[in-house]
């Protein structure tokens, strides 16, 4: 079911289709109508609706310490990666608070996975491969309850089990990022050990709009649609920056959708901040077989604190005042 | 002491030979801002490559550059130029004795609180074994500022590693150092320490305490890990009988493995190895305990020299 327009999902599939053999719609890149991004499993309604719906606060949500609503629980999730990177003195902020929503509702809303037993074998997956974003990956590991809350004040430092890249040890993580470009050939491998042991379990992997530049991502993905891996889901976190400046003026990564098609993907344009958009999303990849989905998720690097949106956090550190002021705002919207 | 980066002082060096040599080209790979290449791009735009976050295409530009006769520089953090471009670097580069200069900065355990994905304790092994190029690890900002330059003049493949942030200052601004040629800093007839990159400067702190235990130290600023100053090494084991090597590197195949290979072979001598034990970094906030951790440090070096004075007796 849609979760925005409480429809089934193929009865928008079927009314995309149909729109779009009209030539009413087109494929590029979301929101304006005509040069909307048409997946071929209905996304384009949500595209058609404004960027950046606010948040469903009154969602529940249940974390270890009882039940939340969804929109405090964005909230706690971004106060902690900011004082977190303010404590450890380095990281990278902007890059984890843009993916904050998405690991949130993955982690709260989709996967199926226990944090009493992180090696259950039946749990999904999730290869955060743009790595330098770990802080926004601990804090929602802690908040679902894989290990104590007070660990996260220890990030970055000697003998902490947070090391300043995703590694295994850390509880609940699988696989070791932290150079990017590797993630979804992993993923690959465990999609395929899945289909071999005909489980279930999906692998989700986060990647970066910078990360695309990598060639073996795009290696991967070719791999992935040879074998019709229909239990990846990639999140592109398109915050349209990277490390050096915009990824445009970078590197120009558009038409990243069409890319993705051309390679045989399942490909789905959304807000990553709209939390309906995103389960629509996730919905869909459940019910479209024989192909791996990506959803290209627009996002805001610095999400939540006007003061740190685009790249000015990339990588510093908010000073004592400014960490206030950023906890302050959150705590006000 | 002063504390400086090597990485700015490579960034000025570059501007500095870009204004006399128009063939000059850089290259990044998203990383500019942290290894200095920044400065080339502000001064020079035309000759300032960007290719992405993708290293391997990154050796790959700078091949066809160099085959058209421009000099490239590509710089990035070593474990992702040296690793994952290692085949590019082998089989383009090197195979063809291409003038490209790959530097690698964020070196050994420099990117402290990045962790162990980030740290670069195998990039001397791994590029030692490769024929034709060179490796240069300067010793302190002024080292690789002047190496800099070297690795320029110099024809054919160069590697040059650099470390992340300030560290502590060996040599003053106007050094000269010549790429292949060992500088000795200290006199001492008891024991050589041959060290490599931020490692001088723990040699030389090493040497100090080891002359308050009446021993007399040579140390040796072995910023040439390939071709390695054969003599130098040779000469240093015959005057002293007992050596020690310095790296914040794997203990195998770096620097004191070059040593180990050139003295077995010539003038066996008793020797220590003073290096990461065959592990993997960590994440650390502050970069000096990681290196205590690590036992790169002025003790730990003057312990190795007690050891291969006792076996010296011997
Ligand atoms: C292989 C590799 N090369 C370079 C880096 C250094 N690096 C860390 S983050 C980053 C930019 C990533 O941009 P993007 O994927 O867009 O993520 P964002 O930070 O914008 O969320 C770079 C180049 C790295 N971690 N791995």
């Amino acid at each position: 079911m849609s979760r925005r327009y409480n429809l089934p999902i193929e009865e928008l599939r079927f009314h995309a289709q149909a729109l779009r053999s009209l030539k009413l719609i087109d494929y590029g890149e979301p929101p304006s109508f005509k040069g909307v991004e048409l997946t071929e499993l209905g996304m384009f309604i949500t595209n058609l609706t404004t960027e950046d719906e606010p948040i469903l606060a009154g969602d529940l949500v249940q974390t270890k310490t009882g039940v939340k609503p969804l929109g405090q629980l964005l909230k706690d999730i971004r106060k902690k990666v900011l004082q977190m990177v303010a404590e450890a003195g380095s990281g990278h902020l902007g890059a984890s608070m843009s993916i904050v929503d998405i690991l949130a509702i993955l982690y709260f809303m989709k996967m199926k996975h226990d944090p009493s037993n992180p090696d259950w074998t039946e749990r999904d997956r999730l290869i955060l491969s743009k790595g330098h974003a770990a802080p926004a990956l601990y804090a929602v590991l802690s908040e679902a309850g894989y290990f104590p809350e007070e660990e996260l004040a220890t990030l970055r430092e000697l003998d902490s089990r947070l090391h300043g890249h995703p590694d295994t040890i850390t509880p609940g993580v699988d696989v070791n990022t932290g150079s990017l470009g590797q993630g979804l050939s992993v993923a690959v491998g465990m999609a395929l050990a899945a289909k071999m042991d005909k489980a279930s379990y999906r692998i989700y992997v986060v990647l970066g709009d910078g990360e695309l530049n990598e060639g073996q991502v795009w290696e991967a993905a070719m791999t992935a649609a040879h074998h019709g891996l229909d239990n990846i889901v990639v999140i592109v976190d398109r915050n349209q920056y990277q490390l050096t400046g915009t990824t445009e003026h970078v590197m120009t990564m558009e038409p990243v959708s069409e890319k993705w098609r051309a390679f045989g993907w399942n490909v789905m344009n959304i807000s990553g901040h709209d939390v309906y958009a995103v389960l629509d999303a996730l919905e869909v990849c459940e019910h479209t077989k024989g192909r791996p989905h990506v959803i290209v998720a627009k996002t805001t690097k610095g999400k939540g604190v006007s003061f740190m949106e685009g790249n000015r956090f990339s990588r510093s550190v908010p000073n004592a005042s400014q960490l206030q002021q950023a906890l302050e705002e959150l705590e006000r919207d | 002491m002063q504390f400086k980066a090597q990485v700015e002082y490579f960034g000025r060096a570059l501007v500095e030979k870009g204004a006399t040599d128009p063939d000059l080209v850089v290259l990044d790979a998203d990383v500019s801002v942290s290894t200095k290449t920044g400065f080339f791009r502000e001064a020079y735009p035309d000759r300032f490559i960007q290719v992405g976050i993708s290293e391997q295409d990154l050796v790959g530009v700078a091949s066809g550059l160099a085959v058209s006769g421009k000099t490239p520089v590509a710089a990035a953090f070593a474990i992702f130029i040296v690793g994952r471009a290692w085949e590019q670097v082998f089989n383009t580069v090197a195979r063809q004795n291409l003038n490209v200069k790959i530097v690698g900065t964020h070196s050994g355990l420099s990117p402290s609180a990045d962790g162990g994905s980030h740290q670069s304790i195998a990039d001397i092994a791994a590029v030692r074994v490769i024929p034709y190029i060179s490796v240069v690890v300067p010793a302190d900002a002024p080292a690789a500022g002047c190496l800099t330059g070297e690795m320029i003049d110099r024809r054919g493949p160069v590697y040059l590693r650099l470390s992340r942030g300030a560290t502590p200052t060996v040599y003053p601004d106007d050094v000269e150092l010549r790429i292949g040629r060992a500088e000795t800093i200290a006199e001492g007839s008891d024991v050589a320490v041959i060290a490599a990159g931020n490692m001088v400067h723990v040699a030389l702190q090493a040497a100090e305490s080891l002359r308050g235990d009446g021993v007399e130290a040579k140390v040796v600023d072995m910023h040439t890990v390939k071709p390695l100053d054969r003599s130098a090494v040779i000469e240093s084991a015959k005057e002293t009988g007992a050596v020690v090597t310095v790296e914040e590197h794997s203990v195998l195949g770096g620097l004191g493995g070059a040593v180990s290979e050139i003295l077995s072979e010539n003038y066996p001598t008793p020797l220590r190895r003073v290096g990461i034990m065959d592990r993997f970094g960590m994440s650390s906030r502050n970069y000096q305990r990681l290196l205590e951790r690590y036992g790169l440090t002025p003790e730990a070096v003057a312990e190795a020299a007690k050891q291969v004075l006792e076996a010296k007796k011997k």
